[in-house]
């Protein structure tokens, strides 16, 4: 029997009503990503990429239309089972790092294993910030780190629950260009050492291009085009 | 000018209409109410003692005396034709038909009072007339409380010592009667020409003699100056500058503990201002920012950051006094009518106090931001960089501890006692970290080494929060800590101690006290005692003396610094003789008299009065008795066990010292169920005996501290909302944190029961702890008050340690939990795009 898609999104329409108007984001989108897949989604500022991650994740539910992890609802679900199938499946690299300013680096990135209740929470998140070069910096807090060491916990945090999927919301955005250079190579290093399926959110052609998959957000509406 | 008070107020209205201002406008509303409130109170009875003076003394002038007044002062009075009216004032005993009950009488002349008037009517409920005079020969006016309490009305006789006298009017009012807790048995006002014929006033009788005056300032103060050099031993000076000194004492006090119970709540809301600040600065700075941008000048936006300040103290403070006048009333009306009959209306000064304090508040907490500001650029304002480094946090708090410590000493009125707040205060916060360490030491040690749940896993979170946040961990508790350990403290206080008292006495303990027996009576007391099967009921001599000099050295009243050593030193001795020393008593230096020390001139004293007055073994002691002297030398110290409420005595001497002396009696028994009409037998015969019901007497000292604590209380519901002030305000400075950190612990896949799970281990522990630390320091307190103070047994009283533990463990968290759980139902990617 053929396995289904990892992620499966079925007609996705998500508004918004703003004074009375009714804003449509997305329209009627559909997409498949398989696993091990590494997909990139392009468009310009406004245009729904993050919010269309966000459905694709769980953290936020479309107006209509469905998301499918492995074949089962995930959508439909309601936020407690969301919850459930992120801490089992899923893991997170934004923009904005998102790391917690009260937490050292070391505990950021246990955080969201010890959430699950592991029994090696500590073994493996100082093993994540090893790979990421930061074994020296796990005491410090986020205030005491650079943007790119910041980004880096974040991407440790990410890749130490060994996630199946890998969700990056402009992971370069709050970058500059060196430093996002590194940070790129350090994803997807880590992303194909782990096997996990990448869905990043991107304005850079460039940081797309290295995707297997590329898909263009546009009006609300989702096109696959090819790599250049 | 004009300009920047527009941008102020409208900015002003704009971050209340934000919900920037809530908690800050909040707390300090509290702070000036407690504020104000306390000074309203004590305002209003010290104006009562200042303005009322002469209306508490009944004149201008009192001269009184433990003595009938010499008659040298009564002339010299009459010469500079000063008005004179003179009252005696004594408890004793009033019988109707088979009922008797302790009055405290007062004789007065024809024209009492000089100055003020008392109120009559003919039924308690009357509204009355005001009169100035006394009841004619053969009348008694009595209080409403006498009336009920032996079932009389006006017209009905009463037995009043060797006379009958008729109740003519029921008095309403004497302002000269001071409050409740200066007067313990129901007043009963007869006319001085009746005295002599009730036979009341025996030997040994306690009588306070007083000789009002009333003429002009200046005779009065001709008057008093003349007089001061030619007064003896017992008698004193009461002008209106100084009427009734021990209301002047007891008011003292309550206002220093009043003052202190309104401090713990101005802390904790400096506490909640400073946290709940946080947020206001922040909207205000991004504004004072935009206003840079558009070319405002570095003055102009400090003047609007001052007139702001301005505009919310002076605001605050007025709502606070508002609400501090109306909670005024509710603590006049609890504990008001101790100190004095009837209360003044309340002037507005404590207004004045309210707005000047709310002022130094707001100033305190903002100044360190202005200050910030001064050298910022509108880029740095724009990116809150103010808030995140250029001043540590500690110059941050500097203005608002030290404005906290200046109160502290400011409503203590005493520099050891603001000393010990502060020290208590630190102490408290010491052992409240040390809790937090604790725990989380034990939840690292056991939750995190050990396989878990998921459910465990989200307790640890949230314990270990605890210590993340320690500061504010620890300012939450001890606000918490404090409104909990008052209110255990008194509860404590209030019904444990004085039953525990109670219940140590044994069932047969003395009920009543018979005082006045005079020596041709004591056969037919003896008689009493047999014919009620009363036993070990021992009458005891008692001879009036004053200590006049130890080791031929003049004691002097004005050399003792300590006030138990001044009273002692002042009052009269009653010494007593005896053969065996009590069975109560415990020998615990010298040696008892064998029978050939009788009749030698020794002395034996209680040891706690010999340390007060510093006197040893050896001691020669001389004291006046009745105008001769007699020299004693001290040959033994006593323990005496007071509260067996058995008769005692602080000096007694071997038989045969003390014959040439008159004395009267005293004893003490137990009363058996039944026996009452018998009693009062025996005083219709000797209607000079006074006796003293000590259960109904124990009942009032219950009731007046019943209020005095619910009065005390009521101060410290401040304290318990200022709590749940600085709760609320701890959860709108760490919102954004928190929320952040919800959302991300969502995104991560966590449960929403799961982040509840953390927040309500990280309250419930902040509950605990409080709770837990409060109940220990009330414990502790209570025990210091029982056994150090008081001298009763103590008995540890678990119920309240856990009822408070499990309200505060439930009530905190959930209270928390409410604040936050608006954000679980939001989904976690529009949180994400707001933080």
């Amino acid at each position: 029997m053929q396995q289904p898609p990892l992620i499966q999104a079925q007609d996705l329409h998500y508004e918004i009503t703003n004074h009375d108007n009714q804003i449509r984001i997305l329209s009627g989108l559909n997409l498949s990503v398989a696993k091990g897949d590494q997909i990139a989604i392009i468009g310009s500022s406004g245009s729904g990429k993050s919010t269309l991650l966000s459905m694709l994740a769980g953290l936020d539910i479309p107006t209509s239309g469905s998301v499918q992890i492995r074949g089962s609802a995930f959508s439909s679900l309601n936020e407690d089972g969301r919850a459930a199938v992120r801490a089992a499946d899923m893991g997170f690299v934004f923009q904005s790092f998102q790391l917690l300013p009260a937490l050292t680096a070391l505990e950021n990135v246990m955080l969201p294993l010890q959430l699950k209740s592991h029994a090696a929470a500590e073994r493996l998140s100082l093993e994540a910030l090893d790979k990421v070069g930061l074994s020296h910096r796990v005491q410090h807090y986020p205030k005491q780190l650079s943007g790119g060491e910041q980004q880096r916990v974040a991407i440790a945090r990410a890749f130490a629950t060994q996630p199946s999927i890998l969700f990056a919301d402009e992971p370069t955005g709050n970058l500059d260009s060196t430093t996002g250079q590194m940070i790129i190579e350090l994803l997807f290093n880590m992303n194909q050492e782990a096997g996990t399926t990448l869905v990043l959110v991107t304005h850079d052609i460039q940081l797309a291009n290295r995707c297997k998959r590329l898909f263009k957000l546009d009006a609300g509406v989702l096109r696959e085009v090819t790599p250049s | 000018m004009m300009l920047a008070i527009k941008l102020a107020w409208s900015q002003t209205l704009s971050l209340w209409r934000a919900g920037a201002l809530r908690v800050l406008v909040f707390a300090l509303v509290l702070a000036v109410a407690a504020i104000t409130a306390v000074s309203f109170f004590t305002q209003r009875i010290e104006s009562a003692l200042n303005q009322q003076g002469s209306l508490l003394i009944g004149g201008d002038l009192a001269v009184v005396s433990d003595h009938p007044i010499p008659q040298a002062l009564i002339d010299s009075a009459v010469t500079q034709k000063i008005s004179t009216t003179r009252t005696y004032e004594f408890p004793s005993m009033v019988m109707r038909g088979e009922s008797s009950q302790l009055v405290e009488i007062k004789a007065i002349e024809a024209n009492f009072p000089l100055r003020g008037h008392l109120t009559i009517a003919q039924h308690a409920g009357d509204i009355g007339q005001s009169v100035q005079s006394a009841p004619q020969s053969g009348e008694v006016w009595i209080e409403p409380r006498l009336a009920t309490l032996l079932d009389v009305k006006v017209g009905d006789q009463l037995e009043v010592g060797e006379r009958s006298l008729v109740v003519t009017a029921i008095l309403l009012r004497e302002p000269s009667r001071g409050g409740n807790m200066f007067s313990f048995a129901p007043r009963l006002m007869m006319n001085a020409r009746d005295l002599a014929t009730t036979k009341l006033i025996q030997y040994g009788s306690r009588v306070k003699y007083q000789l009002l005056l009333a003429s002009t300032p200046e005779n009065i103060n001709d008057y008093s100056v003349q007089a001061k050099p030619k007064l003896s031993r017992g008698e004193s000076i009461d002008d209106v500058r100084n009427a009734r000194p021990e209301i002047k004492t007891a008011l003292d006090k309550a206002q220093q503990f009043l003052g202190l119970s309104a401090m713990v709540s101005v802390v904790l809301a400096m506490v909640a201002m400073l946290l709940s600040s946080l947020p206001y600065i922040k909207q205000s700075l991004t504004t004072f920012a935009l206003m840079r941008c558009f070319g405002a000048q570095q003055a102009t936006v400090l003047q609007i950051l001052t007139i702001q300040t301005l505009i919310i103290a002076l605001l605050s403070a007025l709502l606070g006094a508002l609400l501090g006048f109306i909670a005024q009333m509710g603590l006049a009306q609890l504990a008001g009518s101790l100190f004095v009959e009837t209360l003044p209306p309340t002037s507005f000064a404590p207004v004045l106090i309210g707005i000047c304090a709310s002022i130094g508040m707001m100033i305190a907490v903002v100044l360190p931001h202005a200050w910030q500001m001064r050298n910022l650029s509108a880029m740095n304002i724009l990116r809150l960089d103010t808030l995140m480094l250029p001043l540590s946090a500690q110059a941050k708090f500097l203005p608002a501890a030290l404005m906290m410590v200046l109160m502290i000493f400011w409503q203590a009125h005493d520099m050891n006692i603001a000393l010990f707040t502060i020290v208590a205060m630190l102490g408290l916060s010491l052992v409240v970290l040390g809790f937090i360490y604790v725990l989380t030491f034990l939840v690292q040690r056991f939750l995190i080494s050990t396989p878990r749940t998921k459910l465990l896993a989200s307790v640890s979170l949230g314990i270990q929060d605890l210590k993340r946040r320690l500061g504010l961990s620890t300012v939450q508790m001890i606000g918490f800590c404090m409104g909990l350990m008052v209110i255990m403290l008194l509860t404590l206080i209030r019904g444990d101690l004085i039953r525990n008292w109670q219940a140590s006495l044994p069932a047969d303990a003395p009920n009543r006290f018979v005082i006045n027996i005079q020596p041709d009576q004591i056969d037919s007391v003896s008689q009493f005692f047999t014919a009620q099967h009363i036993k070990d009921a021992a009458i005891f001599p008692m001879v009036r003396a004053r200590l006049v000099s130890k080791n031929k050295q003049l004691i002097k009243t004005v050399e003792w610094q300590d006030e138990r050593a001044k009273r002692l030193a002042e009052r009269e001795f009653n010494l007593s003789w005896a053969a065996e020393m009590q069975s109560d008593n415990k020998l615990i230096a010298g040696r008892w008299w064998p029978s050939q020390d009788y009749g030698r001139p020794l002395i034996s004293l209680e040891e706690g009065l010999a340390k007060s007055l510093n006197i040893k073994l050896g001691d020669e002691l001389q004291f006046d008795v009745a105008g001769s002297p007699l020299t004693l030398t001290v040959s033994s110290l006593r323990k005496v066990e007071w509260d067996t409420m058995r008769a005692n005595f602080f000096a007694v001497t071997p038989p045969g010292v003390l014959d040439q002396f008159t004395a009267s009696h005293i004893s003490s028994f137990h009363l058996p169920i039944g026996a009452e009409n018998s009693l009062n037998q025996l005083i219709k015969q000797y209607p000079n005996l006074t006796v003293i019901d000590i259960a109904a007497l124990m009942q009032q000292v219950r009731s007046i501290m019943q209020r005095m604590s619910q009065a005390v209380e009521y101060v410290f519901a401040f304290s318990l909302l200022v709590g749940v002030a600085v709760l609320y305000a701890s959860l709108v400075a760490t919102r954004e944190e928190r929320v952040k950190e919800a959302t991300l612990m969502r995104v991560f896949g966590a449960s929403r029961q799961q982040v509840s799970v953390a927040y309500i281990a990280e309250f419930a522990c902040i509950g605990i702890i409080s709770a837990l630390v409060a109940s220990i320091a009330a414990n502790f307190l209570a025990y210091y008050i029982s056994v150090g103070v008081l001298d009763i047994p103590f008995e540890f009283n678990l119920s309240v340690m856990l009822i408070g533990i499990v309200i505060a463990t439930v009530v905190i968290p959930a209270a928390a939990w409410l604040g936050l759980r608006g954000f679980l139902n939001i989904p976690p990617r529009q949180l994400l795009n707001s933080i």
